[in-house]
């Protein structure tokens, strides 16, 4: 290795305390990284990111050990060196952005004096110039009144800005190294790509090097000169960013590049004058007295699915529990097969509600932790169908032979010993018990990894075919909305904006809304962040503050 | 108008409220009772004549309503009406007592809030040591005695003891036990398992010990008892003799109350350190003191604000059983005794001073809690 | 169209499943109790004598609960254990028989506590809206008096004896219940499965029975631990006032009252039924505190 190597991990090896015994998290990992240079670090849940990042500031979390290797920064191995040592490290040469900025910045004091800690405490600065350099930071990551934003707390600014201020912050003392560990997992996509941008250009022009952790490949190739791909505490493959995009060699890096090939069947177009399984006419809903949904429509046909698209506060959710009745509309109706549903679920009967079911985004909280697979699924089975007994449980097996799960092996577990997709697969069961005629999926991939994600992508594409289901698709992710969408229907601010067919929605013109949306997606072309800031410079496209969706 | 004079205000006023519907409660407890309270108070036996005249005497003949303006009136005004048992005018009883209860409220808290903060944030932040460990074992023993337990132990050991001769035996054996209790203890953190009978003897030990220094202090001073076992404080009494013939109780009162304020303190910061800006000022470099001093503990006063106003609460129910153990005579003694002699228009006042103290400590803590939090400090 | 079982990458990334240990329910119990802290195993121990105390007392005692044998205050000998009492009878058969009398009031209004208090809580917490702002109003009134105090006022006017104390304290007990039970629902209630409950169609009784009262059963078994050191210690309290269980019925806490006097010429009589109370109290305690800290997710 030559001098220019600042980061040097070798076989390092990190122990998770589970119950009474230790179980290895990391599992001998070797890491190398040049003095202004980018790691990308990525992997699925569980692959151990986040406490490669900590391990390399000589630090690990409650209920974790360091079981064996080194951690060398700059020649001094941080496992072995003193904590005083490590400690005077911290925020001087090796800093942290961590994946909440609200929960991480102290909510008792100002920005500007969370941003002069470390630079006054390590010594490099005194209290003005810390000050002022903070001006001069919050300048160059674009916050919007820089010389004016650090003199509030926390809970007076926004997610996004958060984000850039915590940036800010840990180039305070201009260290040798930061670790970003998913610093733009939590924001909405219109806004990442401003922090993303901020953070690439601070990073560029002092020269930090970085390890950037996350799971969204697309940003990693915004972002890293080289990819270290991570999973289950192991490194899998390690390459220069083009040459792992291009040609990835592991076939667990083959496969998680290739998620993004999958597209649903195309469906012809129903007949104009078929009625739809589900129309929203000029649907107004409210929380209390704040209004939340305004004239909203939109159509539903059997067999086609239905994306509804928007950043959190959309609205998209709110509509989905006004079909479902959970929240009456205040103005319009939802008809169903042409007819009009009583507006709240109680006043609905036991027909309507059979044909309308739900799957959820979090499997965990949407199956019953204490009933076991069989009585999930055969509930429904029971309760619409009238079936019992063995009938009941023949059709359980039925069922999850549909959704590829063995009955003989998973009829009797409890949802805590099944996987998040597994999980998320008894959802559809559960739902296509019922046997309805329509489906609302909300979020339902959102929270999965993307080769499971993908895995249920299929099985709803093939059941829909199969059984001819109606789709209400409500993602925030455009990506998912161009695998599976026949239909796209753009939400904002609780309008819709822009609705249609999907092939029509992904060509332009567009509503100008749609537009940031379409372009916010990160691709996988590493140049595509650089394109594309350059096109809304030079007016090419729209920015946030055009579509009114800025974060500021 | 400020937010958190706004805030502030609302809870006052929910406080006042809250107390107006409390002495309602007190002053139509007796309005619930099937049947009739005179004929339940005085017995079947009671000539009507009496019933009669018990029912004048306490208002009974009145309507509800017009009885409780009286009532409050009166209260207002710091008349509490006359006792049914003695005919002597309740306000007179209650202002000597209450000035003792306090007295002996106060003097626990004084010993007891510093002690227990400062002993739950070590505890807390020494997480999972030999010390953490002792002092869950021993709060949480402690705080499953009753009162009257832990008065007759103090009583036992530093009261009336055992013969001079016994007690030296005795601490001999306590420091054998306190030694060889706490090595097992350290012996056993070495290999990262707790022995708890270690703690447990060491713990005996340690009381055996400090009941010889005691017995050998008293005998120095020439007292045969070191402190007295009966608190009968007269009102003309000095302030040191008040100490002295109330330590007793305070001292009771102060380990049951520090046992719990430890235990709330622990988990409040133990919560709070667990927040990722703690974890964030860690990353910072910045070194342990620091951490406390400017980050936890802006943070951690709004909790511990709580936990001591619930535990000063607490007190008032403790006392209670303590005044009756020592004979102290404070409000509680007074409240027991007319329970037990049907005296209800003493109950009722007892009762309102110890509900008023109870929400005024409650409204305290909220208030405090509202003014110390600060995201209302700078609001958006 | 691919099957997704035939797509061997995504069996892969869905094979992080936990391992699954298909074990009985009788092995993680097993496993537990391995794992039990000493505290824990203490906390049992003694709960079980006490329990085996309270069910055979009429074996285990030498003498009747009420009967006099002697002489008042006899010092302990090999006749009397533990002496006897001011009345001249055995202190020893009445702390058997006290376990019976003491341990059995608390636990029944400890129950009748619980039976109110998570039922209307329960109640709150599912229907919402009127009637969880009418009985949360209500419950937190009768919380703005210290405990022990209304129950005093309450006593004075029902006048005190054994039905009035557990009707009295098993009423104050079930507001803390109240509390409890309600935010355990209420965190219960917002989860997805139960919203699917009730857009499936499912009635009220369906919804508690099966899918709010299994989850909620963890946090409800300890704070019942919790609740019976509280409702033991009030009316252990109460009795040695001389308001709670009246003589001549053996009860811990009277006996402390009895022989209070006893303490000042250095005898430690008084400490027996008052350690029994402390002693069973600890226990509960250590067990409690055991099962929270597992209930936790073992962090730490």
């Amino acid at each position: 290795m030559s001098d220019d190597t600042i980061l040097k991990i070798r076989n390092l090896k990190i122990d998770g305390k589970t119950g009474d015994e230790w179980l290895p998290i990391l599992k001998g990992i070797d890491l190398d990284l040049k003095r202004g240079e980018v790691l990308g670090v990525i992997g699925e849940s569980g692959a151990g990111k986040s406490t490669i990042g900590l391990a390399a500031m000589g630090y690990t979390r409650g209920g974790c050990r360091i079981s064996g290797g080194t951690v060398d920064f700059e020649g001094t191995d941080l496992v072995a060196a003193s904590e005083t040592y490590r400690r005077k490290l911290r925020g001087k040469k090796i800093a942290y952005v961590a994946q909440s900025a609200a929960a991480s910045f102290n909510p008792a004091h100002r920005l500007i004096d969370q941003y002069s800690e470390a630079p006054i405490q390590h010594g490099v600065m005194n209290t003005t110039e810390a000050e002022s350099d903070a001006t001069e930071l919050y300048r160059r990551l674009q916050l919007p009144n820089p010389d004016e934003i650090g003199f509030r707390y926390p809970h007076q600014v926004s997610g996004g800005q958060l984000q850039r201020a915590m940036t800010a912050m840990a180039m305070s003392c201009r260290p040798d190294l930061i670790i970003f560990d998913e610093p733009t997992t939590a924001l909405d996509v219109t806004t990442q790509i401003e922090v993303l941008a901020a953070i690439r250009d601070a990073v560029e022009q002092f020269g930090t090097a970085a390890i950037y952790i996350t799971h969204d490949l697309a940003v990693v190739a915004q972002m890293a000169d080289r990819i270290q791909v991570f999973k289950l505490g192991e490194t899998i493959e390690e390459a220069e960013t083009r040459k792992m995009l291009s040609a990835p060699e592991e076939d667990y890096t083959k496969s998680l590049w290739a998620v993004r090939s999958f597209k649903a069947t195309a469906k012809p177009k129903p007949p104009a004058d078929e009625v739809p399984i589900v129309e929203l006419r000029n649907v107004d809903a409210a929380y209390g007295a704040t209004p939340v949904l305004f004239d909203v429509n939109f159509k539903i046909h059997k067999g086609r699915t239905v994306a509804v698209v928007g950043e959190s506060g959309s609205g998209k959710s709110t509509a989905a529990r006004c079909i479902t009745g959970l929240l009456p509309p205040t103005k319009g109706e939802i008809l169903f097969n042409g007819e009009a549903l009583p507006p709240g679920y109680r006043q609905r009967n036991k027909d309507q509600l059979r044909q309308a079911q739900m799957i959820y985004q979090m499997a965990d909280t949407a199956l019953n932790p204490k009933q076991r697979i069989e009585d999930i699924i055969g509930r429904p089975v029971g309760f619409y169908l009238g079936l019992s007994g063995k009938a009941q449980r023949e059709r359980v097996r039925e069922l999850l032979d549909l959704i590829e799960m063995e009955p003989d092996v998973y009829m009797h577990r409890f949802p805590g010993e099944l996987s998040g997709g597994q999980k998320q697969r008894i959802g559809i069961a559960r739902s296509l018990a019922a046997e309805p005629q329509f489906i609302i999926c909300d979020e339902v991939t959102s929270a999965l990894d993307q080769l499971v994600a993908e895995g249920i992508l299929r099985l709803l594409d093939k059941l829909q075919i199969d059984l001819g289901l109606a789709y209400m698709f409500i993602t925030h992710d455009l990506a998912t909305v161009r695998a599976i969408a026949d239909e796209v229907v753009v939400m904002q601010h609780g309008k819709v904006v822009e609705q249609g067919p999907k092939v029509e929605m992904f060509k332009p013109p567009h509503h100008p809304y749609t537009d940031l949306l379409l372009s916010s997606v990160p691709e996988m072309d590493p140049g595509w962040l650089t394109n594309l800031l350059g096109a809304r410079e030079r007016g090419e496209i729209v920015d946030a503050k055009a579509a009114g969706a800025s974060d500021n | 108008m400020h937010p958190i004079l706004k805030m502030a205000l609302q809870r006052l006023a929910l406080g006042v409220f809250t107390l107006f519907v409390v002495s309602i409660i007190i002053a139509g407890a007796v309005e619930f009772l099937p049947g009739d309270l005179a004929q339940e108070i005085l017995g079947q036996a009671a000539t009507p004549e009496a019933v009669a005249a018990f029912r004048a005497e306490v208002g009974l003949d009145k309507p509800p309503v017009e009885r409780y303006f009286s009532w409050l009136g009166g209260v207002a005004q710091g008349d509490f009406g006359t006792s049914l048992a003695t005919k002597r005018s309740i306000s007179e009883l209650i202002s000597a007592r209450l000035g003792n209860t306090l007295f002996l409220a106060g003097f626990a808290a004084v010993i007891a809030v510093p002690l227990a903060v400062t002993l739950g944030m070590l505890a807390a932040l020494y997480r999972n040591s030999w010390f953490d460990r002792l002092i869950n074992v021993s709060t949480l023993s402690s705080i499953s005695f009753p009162e009257f337990f832990v008065a007759y132990v103090l009583i036992l050991f530093l009261s009336v003891g055992y013969g001079f001769d016994a007690r030296w035996v005795l601490a001999v054996l306590g420091l054998f036990l306190l030694v060889e209790g706490f090595g097992a203890v350290r012996e056993g953190m070495k290999i990262g398992r707790f022995s708890m009978f270690g703690s447990v003897f060491g713990l005996l030990g340690l009381a055996l010990v400090v009941n010889a220094v005691f017995g050998w202090w008293s005998y120095q001073v020439g007292a045969v008892q070191a402190f007295p076992s009966i608190s009968n404080i007269s009102p003309d009494a000095s302030f040191s003799e008040r100490i002295y013939r109330s330590f007793l109780p305070a001292l009771t009162l102060t380990l049951v109350v520090t046992a719990h304020m430890m235990r709330m303190t622990r988990a409040s910061i133990i919560n709070l350190m667990a927040s990722p800006y703690i974890e964030m000022a860690r990353l910072k470099g910045m070194p342990p003191g620091r951490i406390i001093v400017k980050h936890a503990l802006p943070n951690a006063l709004a909790p511990i604000i709580n936990v001591i106003a619930i535990n000063l609460a607490y007190l008032i129910t403790g006392v209670v059983v303590v005044e009756v153990v020592f004979v102290y005579p404070g409000l509680g003694q007074l409240l027991v005794d007319s329970v037990s002699k049907r005296d209800i228009t003493v109950v009722q006042g007892c009762c309102l001073i110890f509900a008023a103290t109870y929400i005024l400590l409650n409204l305290t803590a909220d208030i405090l809690a509202i003014a110390t939090n600060p995201r209302l400090l700078h609001p958006k | 169209m691919t099957d997704a079982t035939n797509d061997p990458t995504a069996l892969s990334a869905d094979a992080q499943a936990p391992r699954v240990e298909q074990e009985s329910r009788w092995t993680t119990i097993r496993r537990a109790f391995r794992t039990a802290p000493l505290t824990a195993w203490f906390g049992m121990i003694v709960i079980f004598l006490y329990i085996v105390t309270a069910i055979f007392a009429p074996l285990l005692a030498p003498f009747g609960e009420k009967e006099i044998v002697g002489d008042a205050f006899d010092v302990p000998g090999s006749e009397y254990l533990l002496g006897t009492d001011q009345l001249g009878r055995d202190m020893l058969s009445r702390m058997i028989y006290a376990a019976r009398n003491t341990v059995g009031i608390a636990l029944l209004t400890t129950i009748l506590s619980f039976l109110l208090g998570s039922f209307l809580g329960m109640l709150a917490a599912v229907l919402g809206g009127w009637t969880d702002n009418i009985l949360s109003r209500v419950v937190d009134v009768l919380m703005s008096i210290p405990q022990l105090i209304f129950a005093l006022l309450l006593l004075t006017i029902l006048g005190a004896n054994v039905v009035n104390m557990i009707l009295v304290i098993a009423l104050l007990d079930s507001t803390r219940v109240y509390r409890l039970m309600r935010a355990v629902g209420m965190n219960i209630v917002v989860m997805d499965y139960v919203e699917a409950a009730k857009l499936r169609g499912e009635g009220l009784w369906w919804l508690i029975r099966k899918e709010i009262l299994p989850n909620a059963m963890a946090p409800l078994i300890a704070e019942f631990g919790l609740r019976f050191c509280f409702v033991f210690l009030t009316i252990a309290a109460l009795s040695f006032l001389g308001l709670g269980i009246q003589p001549p019925t053996a009860d811990w806490g009277t006996m402390v009252r009895d022989n209070a006097q006893l303490i000042t010429f250095g005898e430690i009589i008084p400490l027996y039924p008052a350690g029994a109370i402390a002693l069973l109290t600890v226990a509960v305690n250590f067990v409690v505190d055991w099962m929270l800290h597992r209930s936790s997710g073992l962090k730490e």
